[in-house]
């Protein structure tokens, strides 16, 4: 069923979803929302699964017309969404009538937003998900970036009678500094004691090498021991991958699956996601924490994730 | 290299959803063999909240269900599978697969430095790439991209000095000891020295890519008229 046509694509905008699992053996990525968070959220909003696509709309947003009466939802960093010219919240329901217009600004913080369509965007699985690998080019809307002209499909669902919103306590802040929480290894081992304590104690700005592969940071360079290369092994998103020049690079969701650098710290799958709000010029701090304060902190995690509908908020009608 | 070859897999966390048994830090055929036998043992095992296994060229990463299971589980679980692995032989075994192969000129742009590099001929160059079988050490980098080891000493070769933008599909590569297929159009520093008609990744199969880990790869010098009618006639 065809929702929307595409009237501007915006800077970068693919369809993901909460990512392609059970093929990183064959060198395919994990992808999806990069913040997964906000990608829950934008669903559950419209009261779709938490596991339907949506669009992640990086810095400026696309332009759509609608084609049918729908419901939406627009979550992530502001971006000053509208509809048909007039200003729309973030974090709720929207209604959509055939013929509306859904734009949007610059956005004033964060990286990414998300807009979901009630029912989820349909486009083909491809093993086992419609999350776009734009280097791989499959995915999404024939594996690449939205463009101008395209028609953005969607599952037929029954409009909900309720709208909702996200309660304010649980909006995320986007302050453009990040203290992310790592778990050191698998080869913390290589970096000098002073190394570590470099990596921990000094703030990371994110460069403008930053997109849905990595982030590439730069502050004071922490130092390996004897040698900075590995014989290349395995990476998933949050690996803290420091090359010979000492600034680190954290692997986001389309990196390639292995890599020859030396990995001071894995960050935590609640701060990954929270990553995915992460621009350049945005500072991060890294926080050492145990397997055991991780396990602690990915359960309420998931908890979270998993009663996000429960926790909305009602709209009047 | 013996004795790191010899040394005790080392158990690592790899954040709070992963975590990697590693068996040494250099290309060997032996270590690489212990990481395929544990990741086909712990497949087999079916251990409850494991998700995906990462076999590379010395370490096997377990990717798993932190809500179903924990690191210290599984690492409990892990060494018992490893305990009662029978030693690799390092004679390779693993399925047997030809790549037809157009060497040099326009398919292989770096064919005639590689010859330069090592005072070859072209000739020799091909003749010593597709004398050898080669094991597919790990699966990386682009989707389907084989690592491919280990090529003669007479033809190893240095990466470029500046990576290419595009490298086109099917490109056959080689940098240092390491060998290597480009199975769709991405940068890249190899030395390109042929390129072959066969698919090595298909979406519309399962398992998407054509080779695995393990696998052991025979290139075969096809002349360039021959390369329409080989496409998609690898095995």
């Amino acid at each position: 069923m065809k929702i929307f046509r595409v009237l501007k694509p915006g800077l970068f905008t693919t369809v993901q979803d909460l990512g392609r699992y059970g093929y990183l053996k064959y060198g395919v990525p994990i992808s999806g929302a990069m913040d997964t968070f906000s990608l829950v959220a934008a669903n559950r909003l419209v009261a779709n699964n938490s596991s339907d696509a949506c669009l992640e709309v990086t810095l400026i947003g696309p332009e759509l017309k609608a084609l049918k009466q729908t419901q939406i939802a627009i979550t992530g960093g502001f971006i000053s969404p509208k509809i048909n010219g007039q200003d729309v919240p973030m974090w709720q329901t929207l209604e959509v009538q055939e013929g509306d217009v859904v734009s949007s600004g610059i956005m004033e913080n964060g990286c990414r937003a998300y807009l979901s369509i009630r029912g989820g965007i349909d486009t083909p699985m491809v093993l086992g998900s419609r999350s776009t690998y734009v280097r791989g080019g499959f995915g999404g809307i024939n594996g690449r970036q939205l463009r101008t002209g395209d028609l953005i499909e969607g599952f037929c669902a029954p409009l909900i009678k309720f709208g909702y919103s996200v309660p304010r306590e649980l909006v995320p802040q986007f302050a453009g500094k990040f203290t992310v929480n790592v778990i050191f290894g698998p080869q913390a081992d290589m970096f000098t004691e002073k190394g570590v304590s470099t990596f921990l104690s000094n703030p990371y700005r994110v460069t403008l090498e930053a997109d849905r592969m990595g982030y590439r940071l730069e502050g004071e360079p922490i130092k390996h021991g004897d040698k900075a290369d590995i014989v290349s092994d395995a990476l998933l998103p949050g690996a803290v991958q420091i090359p010979k020049n000492g600034q680190p690079i954290i692997i986001m969701r389309d990196a390639q699956t292995t890599g020859g650098y030396p990995k001071i710290a894995i960050a935590t799958t609640p701060d990954v996601s929270s990553l995915g709000k992460a621009k350049p010029n945005d500072v991060i701090e890294f926080s050492k924490i145990t397997t055991g304060q991780a396990r602690n902190k990915l359960f309420e995690y998931h908890k979270l994730l998993n009663s996000l509908g429960k926790m909305l908020l009602k709209n009047q009608s | 290299m013996k004795s790191n070859s010899l040394s005790p897999a080392r158990y690592l966390p790899f954040g709070d959803t992963a975590l990697v048994v590693e068996f040494g830090n250099v290309i060997s055929l032996e270590i690489n063999a212990k990481v395929i036998a544990l990741s086909e043992a712990v497949q087999k095992a079916e251990i409850e909240g494991v998700e995906e296994f990462v076999p590379t060229y010395r370490s096997l990463l377990v990717r798993y269900n932190p809500l179903k299971t924990s690191y210290e589980q599984l690492v409990f679980c892990i060494k018992d599978i490893e305990k009662v692995l029978k030693e690799p032989s390092a004679q390779v075994k693993g399925r047997r697969i030809t790549i037809p192969v157009v060497y040099g000129n326009r398919y292989g742009p770096d064919l005639a430095y590689v010859a330069q590099f090592h005072r070859l001929s072209e000739e020799q160059v091909i003749k010593l790439h597709s004398d050898r079988e080669y094991r597919v050490y790990m699966i990386g980098f682009v989707a389907g991209f084989p690592y491919l080891g280990k090529v003669p000493d007479e033809i190893a070769t240095p990466r470029l000095e500046t990576p290419r933008l595009r490298v086109p599909a099917g490109s056959v590569g080689i940098a240092e000891k390491q060998t290597g297929i480009y199975p769709c159009e991405a940068p890249g520093g190899w030395q390109i020295i042929g390129r072959t008609p066969i698919n090595l990744f298909n979406l519309l199969q399962q398992p998407p890519a054509l080779l695995k880990s393990g696998d052991i790869v025979k290139f075969k010098p096809i002349p360039e008229k021959d390369s329409k009618q080989q496409k998609n006639h690898a095995r």
